[in-house]
C-alpha cells in the first residue's frame, strides 16, 4: 500500500469509528491523516511486531483528542488486529478516545494538551546521551500552542542542540470552538520559532511527496538545531461539509452524513 | 523510653544531595534535572562528577516533568528536583498524565516543604502536597525524618520501578537514625515500643514525637512512636498492630490536616478498627513568615502539642 492509499484507508476507518461510537474530533483526525500515513509508510522505521524495539524511530502524538487517526494508522499497519478498532470509545475498550499508551505502537498517553513536546524533548536528549540515531517526531495541534507549557521545551531544545528533534504543527487554523486567528492568533508563527532558534520549514500538510522529503531532510540534518515543520492543513480534509468548519471539530456524522462522507472519500 | 541522642544536625535536603551523589557513582542510569535551584537541592557534587547526566531545565517545572518522562521512556531513572511547591501543585497535571497514568519511572524529589521553610512565607510553604500526591493513583509518597533517612530513601527509590514523590526540607534537624540503615519503601520504623498510646509521625515531626515521648515518660505514659516515612503505600499492618495494642492514636505531620498522614491513618482505622485519634497538623490555613521554630510553635507542630494531644486522646479511650 502506498501512503496515499493508506491515508484514504485511515480516513475511512476514522469515519467508521467516530460514527459507530458517536465520538468527536473527526476534523482534527482528517487534517493530520496524510501526515500520519506518510510518517508510518515512508519515513519512520517501526516494526509493528516489535513496537518496543529500542532502536525504533519514535512518534509522539500530542493532540490526543484526534487519536482515532493514529489508532487507524497503527491498525492498518498491523500493530494490532484491525477489528479491535470496532470497540473504539466503547465500554471496556483499551481504545480510549484520547491517546492511550496501553495500545501497541503508542509511545505515551495524551489528551491534556501541552505535555508531549516535553516528553519528546526528553527522548531526544536521551538519544543524544546514548549516541543513538533514531528519529524523534512530535506532532502538535495549532490551538495547542496556546498552552504555555509548549514554549518551555521550545526554549530548552535549542539550548541543548537537539537537532534530532522534529516538531510538526498540524496548522489547520481551527481550534475547539473558534478560528485560531480569532482565539489567539499564532502569527507570525514562523518568526516565533526562528526567534526561539529553531529551523523552520513550511509545507502543504496534504502533499505526500513534500511531507516525505521534508521530514527526511530535516531529520538527517545534524546541524545542532531542532526542526519545526509548519504543515498547512485543512480541518476535515476530504469531506466537503467538514472542511474548514468549526462544527466538525466535535461533531459525529449521523448515518446519512456518514454515507455521504464515505462516498466522497471513495471517489477522491 | 529508648534513648535517642544526636551529635550532629543537618538538613534533610543535604541527605538527598549525599544520596544522589552516591547514586551518581553507582548507577549510570540516574539523571538529575533541576529547575534552576541547584544549590538549594544540594546537587553540586552530582553535577561536578556527572556533568553529562545533569539537565538544567531553567525555571520551567512543567517541562522538567515531561522531559523526565521522556528520559524514563528511554530507560533512564530521572530525578526531577525543585521546591515542593513547584514539584507538586504547579505541575499536578503533568505528573498525572505523563508520569502516574503513563507509568513512567520518574522520581520527583522536592525540598523546602512545609512551614519549616521559614522566612519565605506562605507562597512557598506547601502544606497540601502529600494530599495531592496521595490522591494520585500509582504514586508512592515518602517523607523521611532526618538526614540519614533521606539519604537512604534517595538511594532506595532508584531500585523501585515506578513514580515516587520524595519530600524533604531546609532546616537543620538532629540526625538520630542510623547512617547505615536500609530504607524499605512502605515499611514503618518503630522508634519506641510502648503500650499507652500510638504516635504515628512523619518528616520533621518524628524528632518532636521523640521529645514528646520523653516528657510523657515522666508523667508515667508509655508511648509507642512509629515513623511513617512512607505515606503511600501505608504500612497498614504496623499501624493496626500498634493501635490494637494501645487503643488510641496521635498523628503528627508538617502538612494540612486535610488529606495527609492523619487522614490516611483515620481511613485505615475507621474501616478496620475504630479508634480514638487526635491529629497534629496545620488546620486549614496557609503559612506565613517566621523562623521555623516560631512557626512550628504558632501552628502547634511540636513536642508540646503532641503531649497535649496524647493526654486528650488517652482520656477518650
Amino acid at each position: 500500500m502506498d501512503s496515499k492509499s493508506l491515508a484514504l484507508q485511515v480516513r475511512m476507518k476514522v469515519l467508521e469509528m467516530v460514527h459507530h461510537a458517536n465520538a468527536s474530533h473527526v476534523g482534527g483526525a482528517f487534517s493530520m491523516a496524510d501526515i500520519l500515513a506518510v510518517l508510518y509508510n515512508e519515513v519512520l522505521t517501526i516494526d509493528p511486531q516489535h513496537p518496543g524495539d529500542p532502536h525504533r524511530d519514535r512518534f509522539f502524538l500530542s493532540k490526543g483528542h484526534a487519536c482515532s487517526a493514529l489508532y487507524a494508522t497503527l491498525g492498518l499497519q498491523g500493530f494490532f488486529p484491525l477489528e479491535q478498532l470496532d470497540t473504539y470509545a466503547m465500554d471496556g475498550s483499551m481504545f480510549l478516545s484520547h491517546t492511550s499508551h496501553k495500545i501497541p505502537g503508542v509511545e505515551i498517553s495524551s489528551g491534556s494538551l501541552g505535555h508531549v513536546l516535553s516528553i519528546a524533548t526528553g527522548v531526544a536528549f536521551a538519544a543524544k546521551l546514548k549516541k543513538t540515531t533514531f528519529k524523534v517526531v512530535c506532532l502538535v495541534s495549532d490551538g495547542e500552542l496556546n498552552e504555555g507549557s509548549n514554549w518551555e521545551p521550545i526554549m530548552l531544545a535549542p539550548q541543548h542542540k537537539l537537532d534530532n528533534l522534529v516538531l510538526i504543527i498540524d496548522y489547520n487554523k481551527i481550534q475547539s470552538l473558534g478560528f485560531v486567528k480569532d482565539v489567539i492568533d499564532l502569527e507570525p508563527l514562523r518568526a516565533k520559532f526562528e526567534s526561539f532558534r529553531w529551523e523552520v520549514v513550511e509545507i502543504d500538510g496534504h502533499n505526500h511527496e513534500e511531507i516525505t522529503d521534508t521530514v527526511t531532510t530535516v531529520s538527517n540534518n545534524k546541524n545542532g538545531i531542532p526542526k519545526v515543520i509548519i504543515a498547512h492543513t485543512i480541518k476535515g480534509k476530504g469531506v466537503d461539509y467538514m472542511e474548514n468548519t468549526i462544527l466538525w471539530h466535535y461533531r459525529s456524522p449521523n448515518i446519512d452524513l456518514y454515507n455521504n462522507a464515505l462516498k466522497q472519500l471513495g471517489t477522491t | 523510653m529508648k534513648k535517642y541522642t544526636f551529635t550532629d544536625k543537618k538538613d534533610t535536603r543535604s541527605g538527598f544531595g549525599a544520596g544522589i551523589a552516591e547514586l551518581g557513582r553507582s548507577n549510570p542510569k540516574v539523571i538529575a534535572l533541576c529547575a534552576d535551584l541547584v544549590a538549594s537541592l544540594k546537587l553540586d557534587t552530582f553535577i561536578k562528577e556527572n556533568p553529562e547526566r545533569f539537565i538544567q531545565v531553567g525555571i520551567a517545572e512543567a517541562n522538567m516533568i515531561g522531559v523526565s518522562a521522556g528520559l524514563a521512556l528511554s530507560g533512564y531513572i530521572p530525578y526531577a528536583t525543585t521546591f515542593a511547591n513547584f514539584g507538586s501543585g504547579r505541575v499536578y497535571d503533568q505528573i498525572r498524565q505523563s508520569v502516574a497514568y503513563s507509568g513512567t519511572n520518574v522520581k520527583i524529589c522536592v525540598s523546602h516543604a512545609g512551614l519549616t521553610l521559614g522566612e519565605d512565607g506562605a507562597t512557598h510553604q506547601i502544606l497540601e502536597d502529600l494530599a495531592m500526591m496521595r490522591a494520585m493513583p500509582e504514586m508512592t509518597v515518602i517523607n523521611p525524618c532526618d538526614y540519614n533517612q533521606t539519604k537512604a530513601a534517595t538511594i532506595a527509590i532508584a531500585d523501585y520501578n515506578g513514580p515516587v514523590y520524595l519530600r524533604f526540607g531546609r532546616p537543620v534537624m538532629p540526625i538520630f537514625t542510623a547512617d547505615d540503615q536500609k530504607f524499605e519503601i512502605g515499611k514503618a520504623w518503630t522508634v519506641n515500643e510502648g503500650k499507652d498510646v500510638s504516635i504515628f509521625a512523619t518528616g520533621h515531626l518524628v524528632w518532636e514525637a521523640i521529645l514528646a515521648g520523653e516528657i510523657l515518660e515522666q508523667e508515667g505514659i508509655d508511648a509507642e512512636i512509629i515513623n511513617i516515612h512512607t505515606i503511600k503505600p501505608l504500612d497498614n499492618e504496623a499501624i493496626l498492630k500498634s493501635a490494637s495494642k494501645t487503643r488510641c492514636v496521635v498523628t503528627a505531620e508538617e502538612h494540612q490536616l486535610n488529606g495527609g498522614l492523619g487522614d490516611a491513618v483515620c481511613q485505615l482505622l475507621s474501616r478496620n478498627m475504630p479508634t480514638p485519634v487526635e491529629m497534629i497538623g496545620v488546620n486549614n490555613s496557609f503559612g506565613e513568615s517566621g523562623t521555623p521554630a516560631q512557626l512550628m510553635e504558632k501552628y502547634g507542630l511540636n513536642a508540646k502539642s503532641i503531649v497535649e494531644s496524647v493526654r486528650k486522646v488517652i482520656a477518650r479511650k
